[in-house]
C-alpha cells in the first residue's frame, strides 16, 4: 500500500494517487442499495431513516430495492420468527454477490425480548453472516445511520485480491446459504455450523 | 346468569349448561356447555338471546391436579360418636377448555363467557366449533387448535395459523418443552456466570 504520509504530499503538489480498490470501494460503499423488506416495528424506524428528516440518501443508500436480485445490502429490520428464517436466508440468496447483511435490533441480533420463546429465531447470524449488528430496540434512525457507516467503513476496508481478499471476490463461491427446513419441533438445522459459532455455555439444567 | 341457564334448559331439551363461579373480585361467572348441545344452545344464544358478537376465543390447558379436600366422617369413638376431619388428596384429570367471550350489540352488554371443555389432553380434544354459529371464531378457533391441540369439529378449514403446518407440538400446553436452542447471554451473570466459571476451571 501506498504510505499515507507521501500520498498527502503528493495530494497538495497537484498528483493524486490511488489504488483500484480505493476507487473500486469507494464507488462500492456510496452506493448501496438496501433490500426493501421490514419484518417488524424496527422496520418503521427504518423507514424514517431513509425519508426525509433522517434521510439515508446523504450516505447514498436510498434506493430501497423491491427485489433481491438488485439489492446489495439486507438490512434485517425486526423480529425473525421461525416460520419467517427460511424465507430470509432464501432472500439472501438470491442477492448477488457483493452483498452485506446489517442485523438491526434486538431481535435480530438474538431474538430479543422473545429469545426464551418457543417460535422466534435466536438471532440471523445463525443463518447468515452478519456484517453490522445494532443494538437497540428499536435502533434510532440515527443509530442505523451510524451503523450504514460502519458497513462502510468495512466495505472501504475490503481487500480484492490477494489471501485476504473478501468473500465475493473468489469467482467460485456460489456465496448460497442452506436454508432451513420446516421440522417437527424446530427448524431443522438449528443453525448453520459454518456460519453460526455460539457460546461455549449451554444450558444443562433443562 | 341462573335465568340464562334456566332459559337455555327450557328451550332446549337435556342441554347440559353449569354455571362456573369466578371466585376473584371480577366476579365474572361462565357458563359451561355440554359438548353434544353445545352447538344448539350456541344458536339459541345468538338467535333468541341477542349475543350476536364473538369477540374472543381462547383456549385453556387444565393438566391433571391433586385437589385437597377435608372429608368428614362420623365414627364411633369409644361408644360416643364423633366427627372426624380428614385430608383426602383427589386426582383431578387434565382437560383442555376452550373459552368464548360473547357480546350483544342490541342489549349493549357483555362479555358472556361460555366454556366447552374436552374429555382429557390426549385423545379425546374435540369440540364442537362455533364457527358456524358467529363467523369471527373461525381464525381464533385455528388459533386455539395450533396453540393448544384443541380440536374443533365442523369447522370449515381447521388447519395452523401461526406454526407451519409441519409443526407437531402445542406449544402453549402447560407440558410442551422449546427446543433447547437458547444459548446463555454475551455477558453471563449470576448463576450462569458461575456455570461459566465453573466450566473454565476445568478446561
Amino acid at each position: 500500500m501506498l504510505d499515507e504520509s507521501l500520498k498527502s504530499d503528493l495530494q497538495k503538489r497537484g498528483i493524486f494517487v490511488t489504488s483500484l480498490d480505493e476507487v473500486y470501494n469507494w464507488g462500492r460503499k456510496n452506493s448501496l442499495w438496501p433490500l426493501q423488506f421490514g419484518l417488524a416495528c424496527c422496520a418503521i424506524e427504518m423507514i424514517a431513516a431513509a425519508a426525509a428528516r433522517f434521510d439515508m440518501a446523504r450516505f447514498g443508500a436510498e434506493v430501497f430495492r423491491p427485489s433481491p436480485r438488485q439489492a446489495d445490502l439486507m438490512i434485517i429490520a425486526g423480529t425473525v420468527t421461525k416460520k419467517m428464517a427460511p424465507l430470509v436466508v432464501r432472500l439472501f440468496n438470491q442477492m448477488p454477490e457483493p452483498k452485506y447483511v446489517i442485523a438491526m435490533g434486538a431481535c435480530a441480533i438474538s431474538g430479543g425480548p422473545f429469545k426464551e420463546g418457543y417460535n422466534v429465531l435466536k438471532g440471523i447470524d445463525r443463518y447468515i453472516p452478519v456484517d453490522v449488528a445494532i443494538p437497540g430496540c428499536p435502533p434510532r434512525p440515527e443509530a442505523l445511520l451510524e451503523g450504514l457507516i460502519k458497513l462502510q467503513e468495512k466495505i472501504a476496508g475490503q481487500r480484492l485480491l490477494g489471501p485476504e481478499r473478501a468473500r465475493h471476490a473468489d469467482a467460485g463461491d456460489a456465496a448460497e446459504y442452506p436454508v432451513p427446513e420446516y421440522g417437527a419441533h424446530d427448524l431443522e438445522p438449528a443453525f448453520n455450523p459454518d456460519v453460526f459459532h455460539p457460546e461455549p455455555s449451554r444450558r444443562t439444567d433443562a | 346468569m341462573n335465568d340464562l341457564a334456566e332459559a337455555i334448559r327450557q328451550a332446549i331439551p337435556g342441554a347440559e349448561v353449569e354455571r362456573i363461579e369466578n371466585p376473584g373480585p371480577s366476579g365474572q361467572h361462565s357458563l359451561l356447555l355440554g359438548l353434544p348441545t353445545a352447538r344448539a344452545v350456541a344458536e339459541f344464544l345468538r338467535d333468541n338471546q341477542g349475543w350476536d358478537f364473538c369477540s374472543n376465543v381462547s383456549g385453556v390447558d387444565w393438566p391433571a391436579r391433586k385437589v385437597k379436600e377435608t372429608v368428614v366422617r362420623k365414627e364411633l369413638v369409644d361408644g360416643v360418636e364423633k366427627e372426624i376431619q380428614e385430608p383426602v388428596e383427589r386426582e383431578v384429570p387434565g382437560y383442555l377448555e376452550a373459552v368464548y367471550h360473547l357480546y350483544s350489540i342490541p342489549k349493549k352488554s357483555g362479555p358472556l363467557v361460555v366454556r366447552m371443555r374436552t374429555a382429557n389432553r390426549t385423545e379425546a380434544v374435540s369440540v364442537p366449533s362455533l364457527t358456524p354459529v358467529w363467523k369471527s371464531a373461525e381464525f381464533q378457533e385455528r388459533e386455539a387448535f395450533d396453540l393448544f391441540g384443541i380440536r374443533f369439529d365442523g369447522h370449515p378449514d381447521l388447519r395452523r395459523i401461526l406454526m407451519w403446518d409441519e409443526f407437531e407440538d402445542f406449544p402453549m400446553r402447560k407440558d410442551y418443552v422449546a427446543p433447547d436452542d437458547c444459548e446463555y447471554e454475551p455477558t453471563p451473570h449470576d448463576a450462569v456466570l458461575a456455570l461459566v466459571k465453573a466450566r473454565q476451571e476445568v478446561a
